[in-house]
Parts: C-alpha cells; sequence; structure tokens
C-alpha cells in the first residue's frame, strides 16, 4: 500500500524522554486507541505500552501497536485505487542507569503486507552541572523493504520492488534555567539510501494526445537523502500553576525541501484531578528541487515526483487534551490511574498540488485545476494504569 | 559532507568529550538548587508526559509532511496512499 518513512530513528528521543535526571519512571501501562478521519483516508490504531522497573536501576519497555487502514488518499483517487491494509508494529527496550548516565537499547519492527521495516536504536544520557544539564545522544539504523501490491485490496499480491536503509544521529540538550523555565535543543540528522519513492504514485505530464491534455509516467527519485532537522523549545512554570510551553524547528534535506514549524501549548491542572491541555501548532514547507505537479513533457529531468508530501503547503492544527486522574488512594496493585481524551483538527492548503479528480463539464485545462485542500480528525483516548 | 567512517567516529568522540564535561562539572554550582526545583517537578512541566499519544502525533506529522525529526517518533508504515 502506501507511502510511509523510513525513520525510525526517531525513536531515540521518545525512549530517551521515558528516563529523566537519572531516575526510572513509574511503572505503567497504556491502552491507547485513536482514529485518524481525513484526505480520503480513515485509519484506527490500538496500542498496548508496559513499562516497568526490573530492579531500582533497570527498566524494560514493551509496545505493540496496530494500525488498521482503509480509503485511499486523492494521489490514487485518480487512479481508481482504495486500500484496505494493516500495519503491526513492535517495540522492545531495556534501559540501564548507572550514577548520572542513562543507556537505552532497544529494537522496532513494523510490518505491512507490502513493507516492512527493523531498526535497533541506542541513546545514552548524562546529566551533569548539579543535575540542571541533561545531554542526549542517540543513532538507529533502519533496514526497509519496500513491496507494490500488484492485486487488489482484498486480494493482494505483492512483488517487492526494493530496499532503503537510513540511519539516525541525534543529540538532545535539555536545560534548567531557572525555577521556574526549562528550555531543550534537539539536532537530528537523518541519511536514507535505496528505493526511497512511493511505489504507488506517478508524476503526470501535458500530452496533447490524451484526452485529458496530460498524461502520467513513472516517479524517479534520488537514491539518496540526508536531512538536519533542529529545535529548540522552552517550557515556563506560570504563578497560577500552569504551564506554557513554545516550539520552533527547521527543516532542511538535501532534496531541497525547506519547513518551519511553530507550536503553543498551554497546560492547565485543576486541583489534582484534572488537567486540561490546549495547543496550536503551525507548520510550513517548500517542495523539493524535483517536485512538480505538471511536468512539461515526458522524461522532462533526471528525477521527477508528483508525491504530495513533497509540495509546497502549510498547515494548522488546533488541539485539546483533557487527563482525569482516578483511584487517587489505589487499588490492589494500582497506585493510580488516569484516563485522556485528545482532540486535534488538521487544515491542510498546497499551494502547487492540484486536485485532478474529474470534475465533469467542463473540464479544467491541465495545470488550471484547483489547488488541494482537506481536514483531518485526530480522536485519542487512551487509560493509564501506575503501579 | 562528512564520510559514513566520520560518521560513524563521531558517537564516541561526543561521549569522550561528554566525559571530559563532566570531570569538569565539579567545579559548577548549580543556580536553582536541588530544593528549589519543586515547580520544575510537577509532571504539568514534562517535556512529555504521554509518550504512547506524543509517537501516534508525530508519526501522523512525518507521514504526511516532508520533514522529519527533531521531535520524537515512532517508524514504519503511515497509512497514506
Amino acid at each position: 500500500m502506501p507511502q510511509r518513512r523510513s525513520l525510525p530513528g526517531l525513536v531515540l528521543l521518545a525512549c530517551s524522554a521515558s528516563a529523566v535526571a537519572g531516575v526510572l519512571p513509574d511503572d505503567r501501562a497504556d491502552m491507547f486507541l485513536s482514529q485518524y478521519s481525513g484526505g480520503g483516508m480513515h485509519i484506527d490504531t490500538a496500542d498496548a505500552k508496559l513499562q516497568a522497573k526490573v530492579t531500582e536501576d533497570i527498566g524494560v519497555e514493551a509496545d505493540y501497536l496496530i494500525d488498521k487502514v482503509s480509503g485511499a488518499s486523492v494521489d490514487v483517487l485518480s487512479q481508481a485505487s482504495v486500500i484496505k491494509d494493516e500495519r503491526h508494529q513492535k517495540s522492545v527496550s531495556v534501559t540501564y542507569i548507572r550514577d548520572k548516565t542513562t543507556y537505552n537499547i532497544g529494537f522496532t519492527n513494523s510490518a505491512e503486507r507490502d513493507y516492512i521495516s527493523n531498526t535497533p536504536h541506542f541513546t545514552i544520557s548524562q546529566d551533569m552541572f548539579g543535575d540542571l544539564t541533561t545531554i542526549t545522544l542517540g543513532f538507529s539504523s533502519t533496514r526497509n523493504r519496500i513491496g507494490e501490491n500488484n492485486g487488489t485490496a482484498l486480494v493482494p499480491n505483492v512483488a517487492w520492488v526494493g530496499t532503503s536503509q537510513s540511519h539516525s544521529y541525534s543529540f538532545g540538550l535539555s536545560q534548567i534555567l531557572t525555577r521556574n523555565l526549562i528550555a531543550g535543543v534537539t539536532v537530528d540528522v537523518i541519511t536514507d539510501a535505496g528505493y526511497l519513492q512511493n511505489p504507488y504514485r506517478f508524476v503526470r505530464y501535458i500530452d496533447p494526445t490524451s484526452g485529458k491534455g496530460w498524461s502520467q509516467g513513472e516517479q524517479v527519485y534520488p537514491d539518496t537523502r540526508t536531512s538536519t532537522a533542529i529545535e529548540g523549545r522552552v517550557k515556563y512554570y506560570l504563578p497560577w500553576r500552569a504551564a506554557a510551553a513554545l516550539s520552533y524547528r527547521y527543516f532542511t534535506d538535501t532534496w531541497g525541501i525547506r519547513a518551519n514549524t511553530a507550536e503553543f501549548d498551554y497546560t492547565h491542572p485543576i486541583r489534582n484531578v484534572w488537567i486540561f491541555e490546549g495547543r496550536v501548532r503551525y507548520y510550513t514547507q517548500g517542495h523539493a528541487t524535483f517536485y512538480s505537479d505538471l511536468f512539461e513533457q515526458a522524461n522532462a529531468q533526471n528525477f521527477e515526483a508528483r508525491d504530495k508530501e513533497l509540495a509546497a503547503y502549510k498547515d494548522l492544527t488546533i488541539g485539546a487534551k483533557a487527563t482525569y486522574a482516578f483511584l487517587p488512594e489505589g487499588w490492589k496493585v494500582f497506585k493510580r490511574g488516569t484516563a485522556t481524551v485528545d482532540v486535534s483538527r488538521v487544515d491542510t492548503k498546497y499551494s502547487d498540488f492540484r486536485n485532478i479528480k474529474d470534475y465533469g463539464e467542463p473540464q479544467y485545462k491541465p495545470g488550471e485545476e484547483p489547488f488541494y485542500q482537506f481536514d483531518a480528525m485526530i480522536y485519542q483516548f487512551y487509560v493509564s494504569m501506575f503501579f | 559532507m562528512p564520510t559514513l567512517r566520520h560518521r560513524a567516529l563521531l558517537l564516541p568522540a561526543t561521549l569522550c568529550a561528554l566525559a571530559a564535561l563532566q570531570g569538569c562539572s565539579g567545579g559548577i554550582q548549580p543556580w536553582v538548587k536541588p530544593y528549589e526545583r519543586d515547580r520544575l517537578a510537577d509532571p504539568i512541566m514534562l517535556w512529555d508526559r504521554d509518550a504512547a499519544s506524543s509517537a501516534f502525533l508525530d508519526h501522523v506529522y512525518e507521514s504526511r509532511e516532508g520533514s522529519r525529526g527533531g521531535t520524537g517518533a515512532a517508524g514504519g508504515g503511515c497509512g497514506c496512499n
């Protein structure tokens, strides 16, 4: 089926965040359900996660996630293709703390019928300067096997079309600045090599011999890519027991994509029972150098793409989250529990990717179709039990 | 453009630098004392209170946007055909 990314290297900082300042986090079990609906896609996700201390300085974590995907995005709707698929992701990791140093090693496997990904990952964190500073380094190496389903959604016939590898190098710094202010910086460098394109998507080019005025051709991606992302963030404790966080990320890669992300979060607890959170995220991206919505002719250049993820666009996310704490006195082996509902809406507007669906008569001329845009709703519900 | 070998040397070199920094840190006094960190220890000040939820949202973004990294996320497929 899909287009997906070979980026499990980014598991790194998620792992490092679970052990802060040389102390293993509380034992907890999470049951997580979510639903994504937008752009013609419907994805239901279920995730079970367990983290527990084996000893005072060794912890283990296991995670099993299932994505159920149905529908088809605008790219393939133009080819009358609908998908139905499942993705299974399994992760395990071990954390070891020795004095001021935290080590984490783990492995993640993700499998669909037409995509298999394996990632070993390693992080090391060091607390220093009186525990005011935490530095984290991470490395991961991912191998992907990419297939193409030439059958149907219900009767698949997968041909394996290529492999790719990626390596991720991460650096993180978390710094206590004052009694109320904490800051952080993260730098991620990711290199890819191999089959990096989406086998299900096509370029289109002007073709006067076609009734629509255009025809489709194969995408040709470069077989290497290196990207760098730098994020800075601050979080401030407000006088009325609330927190405000601001972050900014700059992204650049060797495909010519430049992106900026800014996010603001506000967290407000009520007694020790409720925590409410609101967030706004704004993202803007320029297109890859070899991207075009409509090429002048077939095989117009060495590399050609029309993946909308490589186009120029903006998206805005507005989200709200409420967490309710229950069992404050504990129950059997559990010390406490929380239940959380999270709702987000994402509005995406493209500035050089056109919607080439069939509009009926009169037809648009090639290159004059309306730009594509879509809204997505994301619902999350999860229960966390601490023990 | 660093070569693969240079990159392979980067991690151990940085670890050595970290160890050296840690050795020097004994001379620097923390300007926020441990007993002054009660507000920072409040759960609302965590960078990431719910790792599974954050990983899910990052995965949603990274599957549908051209950029990646700089945050924390899980990998694999996205279901965004």
